[in-house]
Parts: structure tokens; sequence; C-alpha cells
């Protein structure tokens, strides 16, 4: 009897699952030490490279990469390495900024929903589902639209657009720690409902927030480097990594290198934040996440 | 989220079917007010907007303007005037380009919908291979970092890198044209390698999944060689898993869309989209909104609709909208 196949039940709604390969232990390191020498760039790019990535020299415009200038020059002579560098401050200042906001205020409605009466819940859960099913690229993008461009706009989109994750992670997570056995005591014991929250809800939910904010930061940096690139986010001449991408785009015939290896610095940042994640939840930091 | 067993005969098509429709409904709705709300309280004049940033007109001809347009009613007024012509499908005027908006928006469609389309068919096949030939431990990781760099790599980026590759270097693919439908393989390809990853991935997975559960054992230990286990039984349950995507790829696919048009020059409604974000033509951006949440709405309907229908299990009132 072949019986007709029953599909197997992972409703997988929502976001799009990532199960990357499980990355090892060395993969993680890696990635790390990546994100690692990114941060030390946005805080101290004169360790990396001597050059001002403004200073122009009509001169040494569009040279390929050489070990004077290991990703090249654009149309102006600039040095794209260190506008790659100094790029570092503005985009990942916008990725931190950006994902801090959005875990904090996913927090507070998570938690709240999460505590708050089936109703109140039931309204906060299905807000945060269809706003889920929109790619946090595309919601955005949307909010921009409402906000108009600039660098302050952008932060406010991405930081929207991420909320949903974070809050839906706090909400589980509420549920899951005040029906525990700990937190049942300490209520019997009359600690009150703030303290308890505070005490322990909290701390509980931050783990998987961290987790989920790891892989969230290169989500961030991509979309805010895609944004950027449309034209709605920093301005020129901002060595951001977006913008330098789209200055790059006029000269592809020429110089490929200057759209090239910025792009490959984004793309290596998203993937070093996703298997940094990855590992971190695999290692049971993030339950819930 | 919360599919318990069924609740008696609750679960009705019709009775489904009214209360998505519903929902649908009151999600449009939410976009729209939330979209009207944001644009009106947003500081700057809409005239300023129309003028342009030069133009000297008096205050009296500003104040034709507003009449004009409408903008010297109560916000209250206007929303409701919006409601009104929203609900008979009329989306209001652009400011710039003094034509109906739907105009706009309808002209560009087929532009975009050329492009998703054959996006999404070459993620569909890309990711199938993809998931297929990740048969041994080597080229699972293989197959597994591919999807890890086709998802990670920024889709402007991944256009970039193509237009150098194909068109600059070995000059298979002219440098500027749109008609064809050779010019729409690259955009195509730039857009459908991030969604290929992520149903690989699920796909993948899924395949994992069903090849250790008892049906496939029985299958194997009644003969059945590897191939027809895969093409039969293994493959379509993971495919069913991949149904509940739809609704997300269509977004990163429409999402992705507004990067590939830029990058190509192409038209479409990304440039719609770029132009009435950057020349602040509300009525454009209000009705991409309310077009982003239709088209949401729509599709999530259908894969709910789709799901029952596949996975009997699922037809409980309620689920997500």
């Amino acid at each position: 009897m072949t019986a007709a196949p029953r599909p197997a039940r992972w409703p997988a709604r929502s976001r799009a699952p990532r199960q990357a390969p499980r990355p090892g232990v060395a993969g993680a390191v890696v990635a790390a030490v990546f994100l690692g020498l990114l941060a030390v760039a946005a805080v101290t790019p004169a360790l990396f490279t001597p050059i001002d990535p403004l200073e122009t020299r009509v001169l040494e415009a569009l040279r390929a990469p050489s070990l004077a200038h290991p990703f090249g020059t654009d149309q102006t002579g600039r040095d794209v390495f260190a506008r790659v560098v100094h790029g570092a401050r503005y985009s990942l200042g916008i990725g931190v900024i950006a994902t801090t906001v959005a875990m904090a205020i996913g927090l507070v409605v998570g938690t709240t929903a999460g505590l708050a009466p089936r109703h109140v819940d039931g309204a906060i859960s299905r807000v945060i589902d269809v706003l889920m099913s929109f790619p946090e690229f595309l919601l955005a993008l949307l909010v921009i639209a409402i906000l108009g461009p600039g660098t302050t706009s952008l932060v406010i989109a991405i930081s929207v657009a991420a909320v949903p994750v974070y809050a839906r992670i706090a909400r589980v997570q509420t549920f899951t720690v005040r029906r525990s056995g700990y937190v049942r005591a300490a209520q019997i014991l009359g600690v009150s409902t703030t303290r308890s929250v505070l005490r322990h809800v909290v701390p509980n939910t931050l783990g998987p927030l961290l987790v989920m904010a790891t892989i969230g930061f290169g989500t961030a940096i991509a979309s805010a480097a895609g944004l950027s690139f449309l034209g709605l986010g920093a301005r020129p001449p901002t060595p951001e990594w977006g913008l330098i991408l789209s200055e790059g785009r006029n000269f592809l015939a020429t110089a490929w290198w200057i759209a090239v290896f910025p792009g490959l610095i984004v793309t290596a940042t998203v993937i070093s934040a996703s298997v940094l994640g990855q590992h971190l939840r695999a290692r049971g930091a993030g339950r819930a996440a | 989220m919360s599919e318990g067993p069924p609740r008696g005969r609750l679960a009705e098509p019709v009775r489904f079917l009214l209360a998505r429709l519903g929902g649908l409904v009151l999600v449009v709705w939410g976009a729209a007010t939330a979209g009207f709300v944001a644009l009106t309280l947003i500081p700057g004049d809409p005239v300023d907007a129309m003028l342009g940033v030069q133009a000297q007109v008096s205050e009296q001809v500003r104040q034709q303007i507003r009449v004009d347009w409408g903008l010297d009613e109560p916000p209250l007024v206007r929303y409701g005037q919006y409601l009104g012509r929203l609900v008979t499908g009329d989306l209001g005027q652009s400011y710039q380009l003094r034509q109906d908006v739907s105009t706009v928006i309808g002209g560009q469609l087929p532009a975009t919908l050329q492009l998703t389309l054959l996006a999404m068919v070459m993620a569909l096949l890309l990711a199938v291979l993809a998931a297929l030939s990740a048969r041994g431990r080597r080229s699972t990781r293989l197959v597994s970092l591919l999807e890890l760099g086709a998802v990670s790599s920024p889709t402007f980026w991944t256009g970039l890198v193509l237009i150098t590759l194909f068109v600059f270097q070995l000059g298979w693919f002219p440098i500027a044209e749109t008609g064809s439908l050779r010019a729409l393989v690259l955009p195509a390809l730039a857009l459908a390698l991030p969604v290929a990853g992520i149903i690989s991935q699920v796909l993948r997975h899924g395949l994992d999944a069903a090849s250790t559960r008892p049906f496939a054992t029985t299958a194997r230990a009644r003969g059945v060689s590897p191939s027809r286990l895969l093409g039969r039984h293994t493959l379509r349950h993971a495919a069913a898993d991949s149904v509940t995507l739809v609704g997300y790829l269509v977004g990163s696919l429409l999402g992705g869309a507004v990067l590939v048009e830029t990058v190509f020059a192409r038209p479409g409604l990304g440039r719609v989209t770029l132009r009435a974000i950057i020349d602040r033509d509300l009525p454009v951006v209000l009705g991409i909104i309310v077009l982003a949440a239709v088209t949401f709405g729509v599709i999530n309907l259908i894969v709910d609709a789709l799901y029952r229908w596949i996975d009997p299990r699922m037809r409980v009132t309620g689920g997500t909208a």
C-alpha cells in the first residue's frame, strides 16, 4: 500500500531559518578574529593604513591593486583600502547602534507581551507576525520611504525592521521563565512581579537575544550598505561601504576593484557574524533563539 | 503558530477563507493608516516637495496649490477621504508626475514581475540542483559553504561582480540593453542567488529529516532504489516544507529587485520607489506601502491555503497572518 505522502510538519513559517553548516570551532575563531580586526579598524583606523581616505591624488587615479594600494585607487586617486578601513567606523557603527536599539525595544515589547493579559499579548503577537513576514530589507526600505533619506533615518529604519525578531524571542523566553519552578517558588515566597521580572525574566532573555543580535548585526550591516548604495543613507564623500560600492559602479569596465573589494568585506562581515552566531547558538548560549 | 489538535468541526474552508480575508483587509488598512499617520506627522511641507527646493513662489500660489490638492483640510478629513478613495482602488495622484499613482506603479509592474519570476525559477532550479548534489560528506560541506556565501553576499554586490565578470571581462552579455530576454539573465541571477541559498538550506534540512522517517526506512526495506526513494518520497516531503517559505522569498525578491534594478539600470518598481523616496512624492510612497501590504497579505493567504490543502493537520482555524 503506497499511501499518499504525508508531508512532514516543520511549520518553519516566518523568517527564513538559517541552518547554515554547523561551523567548527576553527570557523568561529576565524570569524571572531575578523570581526575583532574590524572593530579595531573602526576605533583606530590609522593602525591599518597611514593614508587619508579623503585625500585625492588625480595623478594616481584608477590604479590597479598593488603593494602601495592593496585595493587599488578610485577615480580621484583615493586609496580604496584606506576608504574601506575608515568606512568600518560608519558601517560597524550603524550596525551596532541599530542592533542595540532594536534589541532594547524588542526586549521591552516582547517581555510586555509575555506578561500582559491574553488579548494584549494576542494583539502584539499579531503585529509581530505580520511584520515578520516582511524581509528586513524591504521593511527598512518602507520605513525610509516614510522618513526620507539620511543617515539618521537609515539607523531608525534598520532598527525598526529588526525589532520583530527580538520581540518574538523575548516573548517566548518570558513565557518559559515565568512558568519555571524557581520563579513560581519566588512568587510563593512573596517576591513582587516587578522584581521577579527584573531579576529572572530579563537576565534569562538576554542570552538568546545576544546570540540573535550577533547574526542580526551582519544583516543590519548588509541592509545599511544596500540602502546607502541606493543613495538613501550616508552622503558622499563619507567612506561608507555601500557608498564606495555605488561610486565604483560607474567604473566597472576599467576599475573593477573599487566595487569588488568593499563588497568582499561586507560579505565577509555578514558571513563572520552568521558563523559566530551559529556557533554561540550551537553551544547552547541561546536555547530559545 | 499554535496548531494544536483539531477543535471539532470549526475549521470549514469557507470560515477559514472569510477569517483570513478579514485579516487581509485589516492588515492593508493597518499599513495604509500607519503610512498615512507617519507621513502626516513627518515635518516638511508637501508643497515644497511638489515645487522643488529652489522654487520662489508667493504664499498665495502655495495656498492655491494646497486648496487644489485638498491639503488645507484637517488631517482627519483627509484621512477619511483617503480611505474612501482607497476602497474604490484609487491611490491618488503623484505630486511629481501629475499622473494617477496606480498608473505610475502599474506601468512599471511588468518589468519587475518579469525579473522576479525568472529569478524565482532560477532560484528553484539552483536550489534543487544544489540540494540534490549534496550527497556525501565532502559535497555536503561544499554545498553548505556555497549556500552560506550566496545567502551572505549582498545582492547589489553580486550584481556588480556578475557585470564585471560576464559583461566586461568575458563579454558574454551586452553592456546596455534592457529589452531582451538575454539582458534579463544576469539581473535575475543576481536576484536568484541569495534566495537559492535559503531554499537549498531548507530543502536539504527537509531531505535529511524525511530520510530518517519510518516511511523512508520501509521503502528502503522494500528494495526501492535510492534515486526512486528521493524522487517519489523524500523530495516531496521536503518540497512541502519549502512552501511555507514562499511568502518570505517573494519579499526577498521584491526588496532585492529595488537593488538589482539600480545596479543594472533597469526600469521597474525599484526605480519608481527610489524616485518617490528621494523626491518625497508622498502619494506614490503610500501607494507602494499599500501595494506591499496587499501583495504580502494575498501571498500569505495563498500559502496558508496551500498548506492546509497539502497537510490536513493544519486544518485548524487560526494560524498566523
